[in-house]
């Protein structure tokens, strides 16, 4: 498995973003409170500006666990951290990467690949991340 | 098809609008296209708040309906055109015009004239009544043309009548710096409203406010002196006073003329006899308002009338609706002087009770009378302090429940019992709007705010003296709907904006994270984050990047910058109150051309340059700091611009120094954090190229100084702004506005714009101009500190970046690759000038005819995957 160190955890400001080049790829690292670290799409999926790691990270509660959150600094949608999933828009999906903390370095691994399985117009749409 | 009949209105007054506003409003059909004709030479107003035509108020504020409503095509308004005669049987009106106006159905709502007493000498020259906006302009002009000629002492003026509107000529007279005497005949002020105990208390207050009161004196002749010219009044005891100016005030009697030359039934003490549903003897004519007598009585306040406008809609849309009667229930600010009355205030009722409570030394006077076992609330004067009337007034017929006392002190806003109102409780009075009325917009039409109630059920919108009562009931049902979970800001905080800034302020606390742990749970979000930013530098604790502060901004305060939609951002300089020299615009140009940004004029008097990426931020304002620019906070909730013309020193009709007055103001609030952008603009004259009456605070030259109005914004729902103050010179101006903005600062809500901010404010314009101008909530020291702090810490704060290694590092495309530029962005060329290409916003990727079952890869320029 390939992991490519991007920065040290110190460039990461605490419940906040920065973005990364991977092979070409633009992913923003995402660092909590609690230095636990996730990696989604610089990309924002609705206005297609490569945006998210300027995003406000922060929390939402669904169904009672508290779930981690960024937010699209160009129209505001909030997408889960963990899943890459839109909480207020269904039909947005960010792409998801491996990450880890490795000697005080971040490192990106491989892509989580997204499968959405389609539903009828008026359902949601269930989104499933899968390694 | 149904034809279409001809409603003819006679008489333009506020009941007439009330009228036709039903009419449009619940004729969904288009059965009739109505005529209204008026005598006075505009359309209707707000004859209730008159008196505001000498604080300042613009007198086209006053108008009712708005231009939609005159502007509608069945809708005709015939301003200064009066109807002489009827011809019942040939069913058309004669006006002093010469021409004649057919009718299906009259309306009469002429309303009342203004009586002059029998007495030698009331045709003087100086003798004036007080009844239209035209009375009081020429009472206004009189009084500033004999001033003229009298520099060596005050004018004296006397009222005769210390009734509600004796009261109000009053305080006309006092605004306009007259000495006045008030003559009542009855031996106590507003002798209809209040009892002895209420008549002493009110005295005394209208006499600390230097107004002579003479009660239980009766008027003999008006004295007059060379030209015809008033100068003194004698009255039936032989004593006498000086006088330039007398306004009586001693009551209307109904414009019942056109009704009795038709031949009409009149009431015994004048008015059209009318039936419950406001029809008179002539099925085609009926009479609506202050011309109208009931039952043998004759209403002349605004509640009533409204009512009788919508009984006669009602029935002309073949509805059964009948005036229910009214009772004379008022509350008003006289002079700054709350009185109230409602029910029975007299105790009329046999075997009614009364319990009271007087402070002679606080002016404050409050009787309740209850039913004889004490546990119904029958009616009650307030004098001093009427801020239990809304809560009050409703309660009349219903049972107190509590102890009353509990009522009469403190003040209160609602039932001390934490009771409820019961659904028929008439909360609105001029609109008739109930309790239940109140409950039911939020329950059944969807209403989430009081902005909605108010719009829906028309609540508050008149005197507006139940507005807290509205906001209440509006919380209560939203609470019990669980539509509005609280008054919280988003899952993370349950205090409003305003709360959590007095809680900041108070404790002190500076990071978000001891603030969320102290008032708040969670990790924050999107919606509290800025907000706590904001906060934070409002109250002036150093730069909006400090600390963890970088995290809880939004991107444009992030970046210091405001993002475009390729995620480029735009840079706009600061340039005062629009003046830039040649030298510049040059340097901004020279700047732009090589960054290659694309340059546009902002409506804000300045220039906007888009294009730039985050890592060249840093550069470009290195060369705009080195060229004597500084920050324009166009991204900010803050201050941006304060528009100004060009002023006294070039235009031919400028009055006032705008450009330095635009460069002192912004110059002085230039970073100033608040709740929203805030936007400033400077006229120098009254022909306002500034466009000042759409900002926020909007400044216009007077030849005597500057007028202040507040709470005007452009955008998604434009409104003009309010006049707050008069001629003031360049001191009071600036003192009025920082008042002005620190209390929008700390009491509005989040992103709420001073124009909804003062529209939510108890007490409105009235309110806020106690505050700024009176310290009327004894806070004006504090704001002013709270100014001159932040005016004595502003820097730059992009110069404070730019020495700044930590912040600086924010700046960069990509933390493993600072130097490589987003590959993404593309462009093309248009006009000149580049513009980004981008993939529009499109639909989202899952087709919704594609209903096929089993796990399907998406892909495309949405949603990235890497294998």
């Amino acid at each position: 498995m390939n992991w490519t160190t991007v920065c040290e955890l110190a460039a990461v400001p605490r419940d906040g973003a920065v973005a990364v080049l991977v092979d070409g790829a633009q992913v923003a690292v995402v660092r909590l409170a609690d230095d636990s670290l996730f990696a989604i799409s610089h990309r924002d999926p609705v206005s297609g500006a490569n945006v998210m790691a300027r995003g406000i990270v922060g929390s939402v509660t669904v169904d009672g666990v508290e779930v981690p959150t960024i937010s699209s600094p160009m129209f505001k949608q909030v997408y889960d951290l963990r899943s890459g999933r839109c909480l207020t828009d269904r039909r947005a999906v960010l792409a998801t990467w491996e990450v880890r903390l490795h000697g005080g370095d971040v490192q990106i691994g491989p892509a989580l690949a997204v499968t959405v399985r389609a539903a009828p117009a008026d359902d949601p749409i269930d989104a499933e991340v899968t390694t | 098809m149904m034809t279409q009949q001809h409603v003819v209105v006679a008489g333009a007054g506020m009941v007439a609008h009330r009228f036709v506003e039903a009419l449009r409003s619940r004729d969904d059909a288009g059965r009739f296209r109505v005529t209204v004709i008026g005598d006075e030479p505009r359309p209707p107003y707000d004859r209730v708040a008159l008196t505001t035509y000498f604080t300042g108020r613009d007198p086209e504020d006053l108008h009712l309906g708005g231009a939609g409503l005159w502007q509608d095509p069945q809708v005709t308004l015939r301003k200064g055109t009066a109807v002489t005669a009827i011809d019942r049987s040939g069913r058309r009106v004669r006006t002093d015009r010469g021409d004649d106006v057919g009718y299906d159905h009259l309306i009469l709502a002429t309303g009342s004239y203004a009586a002059r007493p029998p007495v030698d000498g009331s045709d003087l020259r100086g003798c004036f009544v007080y009844r239209t906006i035209d009375d009081v302009a020429d009472l206004r002009g009189y009084v500033e043309t004999l001033r003229v000629g009298h520099d060596d002492r005050p004018l004296r003026g006397v009222v005769v009548g210390g009734g509600l509107l004796g009261l109000e000529a009053a305080g006309a007279l006092q605004a306009l710096g007259v000495e006045s005497t008030v003559v009542e005949f009855a031996p106590r002020l507003m002798p209809l409203q209040v009892d002895d105990g209420g008549g002493a208390v009110l005295r005394r207050l209208i006499e600390q406010l230097g107004v002579t009161v003479r009660t239980a004196t009766a008027t003999a002749k008006v004295l007059g002196a060379r030209r015809g010219r008033v100068d003194g009044m004698r009255f039936a005891d032989g004593s006498s006073l000086p006088a330039d100016v007398v306004v009586f005030a001693t009551g209307v009697r109904p414009r019942d003329e056109l009704a009795r030359d038709a031949g009409l039934s009149i009431g015994e003490r004048g008015g059209v006899v009318v039936d419950s549903s406001c029809l008179t003897d002539d099925p085609a004519i009926s009479a609506v308002g202050e011309v109208a007598c009931v039952d043998g009585r004759v209403w002349g306040l605004i509640a009533p009338g409204n009512a009788m406008a919508e009984v006669a809609v009602d029935r002309l849309l073949g509805g059964a609706a009948t005036f229910p009667g009214a009772d004379s229930s008022t509350k008003l600010k006289l002079l700054g002087v709350d009185v109230a009355s409602f029910g029975d205030a007299f105790g009329a009722t046999p075997g009614s009770l009364e319990v009271s409570f007087a402070d002679a030394v606080a002016g404050v006077y409050k009787k309740l009378v209850l039913s004889d076992d004490a546990r119904t609330l029958l009616g009650g004067i307030l004098v001093g302090d009427a801020s239990s009337y809304a809560a009050l007034r409703p309660m009349v017929g219903q049972a107190l429940g509590t102890d009353p006392s509990a009522w009469l002190v403190p003040a209160t806003d609602g039932p001390p019992g934490g009771g409820e109102l019961p659904d028929g409780a008439t909360v609105c009075s001029c609109n008739n709007v109930t309790a239940g009325d109140i409950r039911d917009a939020v329950t059944a039409q969807g209403c989430c705010s009081v902005a909605d109630v108010k719009s829906c059920t028309r609540a508050g919108t008149s005197c507006g003296s139940c507005v807290p009562l509205v906001k209440r009931l509006t919380d209560t049902a939203l609470e019990e709907a669980g539509v509005a979970v609280g008054k919280g800001m988003c899952e993370h905080f349950e205090l409003t904006r305003a709360e959590l800034f007095n809680a900041v302020q108070v404790t002190g606390l500076r990071t978000f994270s001891e603030i969320i742990a102290r008032h708040g749970r969670g990790r924050g979000c999107e919606i509290c984050k800025p907000v706590i930013a904001s906060v934070l530098a409002s109250l002036g604790t150093g730069h909006i990047l400090d600390d963890d502060r970088g995290t809880l901004q939004d991107t444009n305060d992030h970046m210091l910058a405001n993002l475009q939609k390729d995620g480029t951002y735009s840079i706009v300089p600061r340039i005062p109150g629009g003046e830039v020299t040649p030298d510049g615009l040059i340097e901004i140009g020279r700047i732009a051309k090589e960054f290659d940004l694309y340059t546009k004029i902002t409506g804000g008097q300045r220039i906007d340059m888009f294009g730039a990426r985050v890592e060249q931020l840093p550069t470009i304002w290195r060369r705009l700091v080195e060229a004597g620019f500084e920050c324009g906070h166009a991204y900010g909730k803050s201050l941006r611009t304060v528009k100004s013309c060009v002023g006294d020193s070039w235009c031919r009709y400028g009055v006032q120094d705008s450009v330095a007055m635009a460069i002192r103001l912004e110059l002085r609030y230039r970073g100033l954090r608040a709740p929203h952008k805030l936007k400033l603009g400077v006229s120098g004259c009254a022909r306002e190229c500034a466009e000042a009456r759409s900002k926020d605070a909007g400044v216009i030259a007077t030849d005597k100084g500057w007028n202040l109005y507040v709470g005007g914004n452009g955008g998604f729902s434009p409104r003009h702004a309010t006049l707050l103050a008069e001629d003031l010179d360049d001191e009071g101006l600036v003192r009025a506005i920082d008042r002005f903005f620190i209390y929008y600062i700390r009491t509005a809500d989040r992103l709420q714009r001073t124009a909804a901010w003062l529209e939510e404010l108890p007490g409105g314009i009235e309110h806020l101009r106690d505050v700024v101008l009176h310290d009327g909530l004894g806070v004006a020291t504090d704001l002013d500190a709270a100014m001159e702090g932040h005016v004595a810490s502003y820097r730059d704060e992009w110069s404070e970046v730019l020495h700044d290694p930590v912040k600086l590092a924010r700046f960069t495309s990509f933390v493993n690759a600072a130097d490589v530029p987003d590959p993404d962005l593309r462009y093309e060329t248009e006009r000149g000038q580049r513009r980004p290409v981008l993939t529009p916003r499109s639909s989202p990727p899952v087709r919704s005819s594609d209903t096929s079952p089993g796990p399907r890869f998406i892909s495309g320029d949405r949603i990235e995957v890497r294998r």
